[in-house]
């Protein structure tokens, strides 16, 4: 027994040495890491970085889709588009969009948050409808939104008519059988704003709702022991504990709302009268629709400094939160 | 300019007994849980009592203690404060204050606005809340820490704010979750002088939860044992440590605990400090046993020395561990077998099928 063991336990002894002189490529932890970066970086510098500058480089010549040759002419595509009323009614839209949009988003996002960290029968049930339209793509949701919205026969026209809100002299929007929320200015940017709420709250709400969960539940406990009601425990603790998260959330909605075109593209195609127009749509019209490279380019790099300062603010606000 | 009498901390340490607190057959049952975290548990502490509830965990302390504060709301039975029924109160109006585990602290507020939080809560006047606020950071030493946040506090300083924060309010019962767990072995020795000079100061009455029986042991007016959410034990550390109620009790406290022998279908215990070498008694074995002791090992701590070994001569030869004070100086060596003495009325007896504690029995020749 003891001859056959020894031999046998010898034998296992010398097999991690071997293996220990040559490190496996696991082990290598420098080389790891440089592999495991490579496919982000190429992706960055494929989709966001050559795109960046080949904007950059686009916005001060006169390159169109019939003329590819690159003539370097200064300043001129700024000094155009912002001459044009149209570009300065995106540029104002955009922001406002995003502004309103945030405003809805922080508001119903947190209050979805607080209804969702609550203990119910059937949270799981709503927690996963909530979450549907985030995962709905924007496209495809939007189309959807386009059906309600319908001049015809938009089903919210038909429940407004049936409340008696709609269709009749002394109803509360009017004797017209329909709203044609697309077809007005004043509805159809109300409408943009709306879908871009509802697709956005979800993804609010679940960020929103991590930080919540996040604050260790003594606290809550002291809160109660200390005497503070629902109001101060709130405004005090909850409150400010999850104000960087929530600065994050809005920060990356704002982000989102800011760079997108695809709710105003496929649900008033930046009308009526371009009162919907954002500066991605607007570019897009001007650089691919036109084929005016250069000025699309010059349109959408107005969006960069925005973008720049909401980063900086995600950033800072994550470091809050590391500290805190 | 008149001077104004700037009290010392020692002056206006204004002494008041506090209230007792009662529970009167305490139940609680979680949802989706068979067992009662809290079974059945009556329990009354005498004004300004300091109270240690002790159990291992898991043992129902913590839910006992967070049903007293009232965060936490029993299936059946009373909790009475003052003499009061507190059972549908909310607990700002219990009259409590409690230190969390974790203390609780509230990380974005410096530490002045975490102590005034239960003052601002109660709308106590500006002036008012200075001087409480004043008064609470001299009594605990944290003067100068009034502005930092809690994140730049060491774990005894955070504790001492924890402290203060519950002191503000001038409650007339302190609850105390596990306040020492969170710091080193070294302050965990000194904050328990601390808390417990704290509460002679003060002298509110005050429930203190541990899973340590050297806390226990040290702070307690009274521990209450607890296991499985009922009181196995209540009475004054000595008492509890001498007369275990039962063979938990025995095992729980003490350390190495009580060794126990089996001996005719009971069971025979003693604490390791109790038994002694023959030879230190110079032949004069009256009131002893004398026992029989196969040395295995030897450890020394602190100056004393564990014997490990064997036991005969008791009852069923048994495993036990001797501790043999700093003083006696008996040479013993690993491999021998030593003749060991035990006092008759230093042995405790158990019935082996309740495990309670039983009437002794007299051993008379015992033969190994």
């Amino acid at each position: 027994m003891a001859e056959t063991a020894a031999p046998s336990s010898t034998a296992v002894g010398e097999r991690p040495l071997k293996a220990m002189t040559k490190a496996g490529f696991a082990d290598r932890e420098r080389l790891l890491a440089r592999v495991m970066l490579l496919p982000s970086i190429v992706y960055i510098v494929a989709l966001v970085a050559i795109p960046f500058f080949v904007a950059i480089a686009y916005s001060v010549s006169d390159v169109t889709t019939g003329n590819a040759s690159y003539d370097f002419v200064g300043l001129r595509q700024y000094r155009t588009i912002v001459e044009d009323a149209v570009f300065r009614k995106a540029l104002w839209n955009t922001l406002i969009f995003t502004a309103l949009t945030m405003v809805l988003v922080v508001v119903f996002g947190k209050i979805l948050a607080l209804v969702l960290t609550s203990e119910f029968r059937g949270k799981w049930v709503v927690r996963f409808l909530v979450l549907l339209p985030w995962t709905t793509p924007v496209a495809l949701a939007t189309v959807n939104w386009l059906w309600l919205l319908d001049s015809l026969f938009s089903p919210i026209d038909w429940l407004l008519r049936q409340y008696g809100l709609l269709g009749d002299p002394s109803a509360l929007f009017g004797a017209s059988q329909h709203l044609t929320y697309l077809g007005k200015p004043h509805l159809a940017q109300a409408s943009v704003i709306a879908v871009q709420a509802w697709r956005l709250i979800p993804l609010a709400a679940v960020i929103m709702m991590a930080g919540i969960t996040a604050i260790p539940h003594e606290l809550h406990d002291a809160t109660e022991v200390d005497g503070a009601g629902a109001w101060r425990s709130y405004w005090e603790v909850t409150f400010p504990l999850t104000l960087p998260i929530m600065a994050v959330a809005t920060l990356f909605g704002a982000i989102l709302t800011f760079t997108d075109m695809t709710v105003v593209r496929v649900l008033t195609n930046g009308g009526p009268l371009h009162s919907t127009e954002v500066l991605a749509s607007w570019a897009y019209t001007k650089g691919i629709g036109g084929g005016d490279l250069g000025q699309g380019a010059a349109i959408a790099l107005f969006l960069f400094p925005l973008l720049l300062a909401a980063a900086v603010l995600i950033l800072q606000a994550v470091k809050r939160m590391e500290v805190l | 300019m008149t001077v104004a009498a700037t009290p010392t901390s020692a002056a206006t340490v204004e002494r008041r007994t506090g209230l007792s607190v009662e529970v009167r057959d305490l139940v609680k049952r979680f949802d989706g849980h068979d067992r009662a975290a809290v079974d059945g548990v009556s329990i009354t502490t005498e004004e300004g009592e300091y109270l240690v509830l002790l159990g291992p965990s898991g043992c129902g302390k913590t839910t006992l203690l967070r049903m007293i504060a009232g965060l936490e709301h029993q299936t059946s039975g009373d909790v009475l404060i003052g003499g009061d029924v507190v059972n549908g109160l909310p607990p700002r109006a219990r009259r409590i204050a409690m230190v969390f585990q974790s203390y609780a602290l509230y990380p974005h507020k410096t530490v002045r606005d975490n102590i005034s939080f239960p003052l601002r809560a109660a709308k106590i006047d500006k002036a008012e809340q200075q001087r409480r606020i004043g008064w609470a950071a001299e009594l605990l030493g944290i003067g100068r820490l009034l502005d930092r946040r809690p994140r730049h506090l060491s774990g005894g300083e955070r504790q001492r704010v924890a402290l203060a924060r519950a002191l503000v309010r001038e409650p007339s019962v302190f609850l105390l979750d596990e306040p020492l767990s969170n710091l080193d072995a070294k302050l965990r020795t000194s904050a328990r002088d601390d808390l417990r000079e704290f509460h002679d100061r003060v002298g509110t009455t005050t429930v203190y939860v541990t899973h340590d029986q050297v806390e226990a042991m040290g702070m307690g007016d009274r521990i209450v044992v607890m296991l499985d959410g009922q009181v196995r034990q209540i009475g004054p550390p000595v008492e509890v440590y001498e007369h275990p109620a039962d063979i938990f009790v025995a095992t729980f406290l003490g350390s190495p605990p009580m060794n126990l022998v089996r001996r005719d279908g009971a069971i025979v215990g003693f604490r390791p400090e109790k038994m002694l070498p023959a030879s230190v008694l110079g032949g004069r074995t009256d009131g002893h046993v004398v026992t029989h002791l196969d040395v295995h090992r030897i450890e020394h701590l602190s100056g004393d020395r564990h014997l490990h070994g064997t036991l005969t001569g008791l009852g069923e030869p048994t495993q036990v561990i001797v501790r043999l004070p700093a003083t006696v100086l008996v040479p013993i060596d690993t491999g021998t077998t030593v003749d060991m003495v035990v006092r008759e009325s230093d042995l405790r007896f158990f019935d082996a099928s309740t495990e309670k504690a039983a009437p002794a029995v007299p051993l008379g020749d015992v033969h190994g």
